[in-house]
């Protein structure tokens, strides 16, 4: 990807930063990097949001380029599909998870369809920024995780992030890919000290599609992505003083899914678990499940076990801990897979 | 064909060209060449026409279910809309988009569209692009009393109006939402709405395409000048099925009289009355030797390779699903 404008006189090239404030300076470099990128949304522009992920663009690119919109979720993705046809890069903020829904006609027979509709005269380059996720003390709407109704349409893709170094350079590549790109953020970890990281804004990132292996282990797999990548690393560091030893990937790209290093993993360990806030039933952890029976079939030692949000409306916040995956659970998980 | 001119002899070529267009379409319904039926545009061409006749080549528009007349107006090659319904490599959208999704970003057709309302916000971020891009292109959307009572077009009235953007709200009255009647649809009226969100909202009669093009002319010059978005509500009679297979089903929603009085007031010989003889003889043969020709276009056209189903979905490249065993 071409290198962003940064300003190497006063910003040094490896800051130490928040997932947050990583996705604002993409943010910032994809603006730089390209005039048509517009950056559009609820509170984004004056107050930069309300977890200020675009604090300060409005400022420094102008109201042109960083839009206030009404509370208008379907006229905003709408909007942005009328200026993505036109030659813009619009990047659309959706305020919270389950403000998407208003949008979700625009995204499924809209952006998803046009390319294939003309035949690929026309491509709809367009971000749809999603907050999404718990674990912050909100209710429904507010803490969802709608990742799988987007994965199970063909013609958008679908990527998350759950660390500095991807926020920084993930936002930037969905920005200059030809293809919808739905980007989930966890937002809970927006701001955490504890994930502050080196982003070196010099470095050569990985492909945007890819998912990675982020701790290597012989005694079982663990598939997951955005959020719950935290809580499995910590579950993996646990497992470690009871010796054994867990393989986390972190998925990345959940359309397309890039399940290779999975099933490399699984061939090894023989066992999988995948981990997800978003609830089950009909979703992206039936789909990985389902397709590592189908590639894995003779390496697996156990049923692929799935630690997910249960099958209910998000609950109200003094009882969302008991929906989330949490250490605990992921480690009953991984325990009930070796004794199978 | 080109884009609908506005002068007399240019209106009633458009009108005359979608009216016949529509019925070879049927036609080839009946005949089984057209699979999935249509949606027939015809009673309402003068609106196609009067609008498209105000504009410039390089304006937008979008368009509905019902939006041959729309395309055809704004210049899209007859045989090649005709190819698409007929789901053929060498139509429009190369017989992947239909009836209700014909696109041609060349002539500024930035697709039909089949979810009523849908294309109203579209037309706005169009509006957008052009007016940020220093040009004083205009974006017109087309949409029927159905889409009066969905959210996204209040959305996007909103929008346009909030940013003063160049944007025709085009509303085709016809009477019907599928089989329900406007006055069992539509509480308050359909120029009220422009007017809540203080634009400037007119109703002319539908039926004839200089009442339209004046009044879309009127719009178009607001747009052009920076003054923002108008609705037009033009009211018209449909003269065929909601559908063509209604021809079979016979839904019998409105009585025959009714039909019959509604069609009393023609488009094409509300403008056909306005030319000589000799004058409209001449027209009526061109238009029937270009639909000649598009008709053996059409049917002449190889089927798409259903393997080539995954060539334009993703414009970057990856191979994106495996997906089950099939």
């Amino acid at each position: 990807m071409a290198t962003p404008v940064m300003d190497t006189n006063t910003t040094p090239t490896v800051q130490k930063l928040t997932i947050g404030k990583s996705l604002n300076l993409g943010l910032r470099a994809a603006m730089e990097a390209d005039p048509k990128v517009i950056v559009m949304g609820e509170d984004v522009g004056k107050l930069g949001g309300v977890f200020r992920i675009t604090d300060g663009l409005q400022k420094d690119f102008g109201e042109h380029r960083v839009l206030d919109t009404p509370l208008s979720e379907s006229g905003i993705v709408g909007t942005a599909v009328g200026l993505a046809v036109r030659g813009f890069r619009p990047v659309c903020e959706i305020q919270f998870d389950g403000f998407i829904f208003p949008a979700f006609d625009q995204i499924v027979s809209q952006v998803a369809k046009l390319r294939t509709r003309t035949q690929g005269r026309v491509n709809v380059p367009i971000v749809i920024r999603v907050p999404y996720g718990g674990g912050i003390g909100a209710v429904e709407h507010h803490s969802e995780s709608p990742e799988s109704y987007f994965a199970h349409t063909a013609g958008l893709r679908v990527v998350t992030c759950s660390n500095a170094v991807d926020a920084y350079w993930m936002i930037q590549q969905a920005i200059q890919c030809d293809d919808p790109v739905l980007f989930f953020e966890p937002k809970r970890l927006y701001h955490s000290g504890n994930l502050k990281a080196d982003v070196d804004t010099t470095a050569t990132p990985e492909p945007l599609f890819q998912s990675r292996t982020v701790r290597q282990g012989t005694t079982a797999t663990i598939a997951t992505y955005g959020p719950s990548v935290k809580v499995c690393l910590d579950a993996a560091t646990a497992a470690e003083e009871e010796g054994k030893t867990l393989e986390v990937i972190d998925l990345r790209t959940l359309s397309p899914l890039d399940l290779g290093p999975v099933y490399e993993s699984v061939r090894r360990t023989g066992r999988l678990v995948v981990v997800t806030e978003a609830p089950s039933e009909s979703s992206l952890s039936s789909e990985i499940a389902a397709k590592v029976q189908q590639e894995c079939f003779y390496s697996l030692e156990a049923p692929v076990i799935r630690v997910t949000g249960f099958d209910v409306p998000y609950p109200p916040a003094k009882l969302e801990e008991h929906f989330l995956p949490d250490l605990d659970r992921v480690l009953d998980a991984v325990d009930r897979s070796l004794a199978w | 064909m080109a884009r609908a001119t506005d002068t007399r002899v240019g209106l009633y070529r458009t009108v005359r060209l979608i009216r016949r267009f529509e019925q070879r379409a049927v036609d080839l319904v009946d005949t089984g060449d057209i699979v999935g039926g249509i949606h027939p545009y015809t009673g309402q061409e003068a609106i196609a026409a009067g609008v498209c006749a105000a504009l410039r080549d390089d304006d937008v528009i979008t368009s509905t279910h019902r939006g041959h007349g729309h395309v055809l107006a704004k210049g899209a090659d007859p045989a090649r809309v005709l190819a698409e319904l007929a789901g053929r490599d060498t139509g429009l959208n190369r017989g992947r988009g239909g009836s209700m999704h014909a696109a041609d970003f060349a002539m500024g057709i930035l697709g039909a569209n089949a979810i009523v309302g849908a294309n109203a916000p579209i037309t706005v971020g169009a509006a957008w692009a052009a007016r940020h891009s220093g040009s004083d292109r205009v974006a017109v959307s087309f949409f029927g009393d159905g889409a009066v009572n969905q959210g996204v077009l209040l959305e996007s009235l909103n929008l346009a109006a909030l940013w003063r953007l160049p944007v025709l709200f085009v509303c085709e009255n016809n009477g019907y939402a599928t089989t329900l009647p406007v006055g069992e649809a539509v509480a308050g009226t359909i120029t009220g709405r422009g007017e809540a969100f203080g634009i400037p909202s007119v109703t002319v009669d539908g039926a004839d395409p200089v009442a339209v093009l004046t009044a879309a002319r009127t719009a178009v010059r607001r747009a052009r000048a920076g003054d923002g978005p108008s609705l037009i509500e033009c009211l018209a009679y449909r003269f065929d099925a909601h559908h063509t297979w209604e021809h079979r089903a016979r839904m019998r929603y409105r009585s025959d009289e009714e039909v019959h009085s509604g069609r009393l007031r023609d488009p094409v010989t509300i403008q056909g009355a306005r030319l000589a003889d000799a004058e409209r003889e001449r027209v009526d043969a061109e238009v029937e030797s270009t639909l000649d020709e598009a008709v053996a276009f059409a049917l002449a056209g190889p089927h798409p390779d259903p393997g080539g189903a995954l060539d334009h979905l993703y414009a970057s490249g990856l191979r994106p699903r495996q997906g089950g065993d099939h």
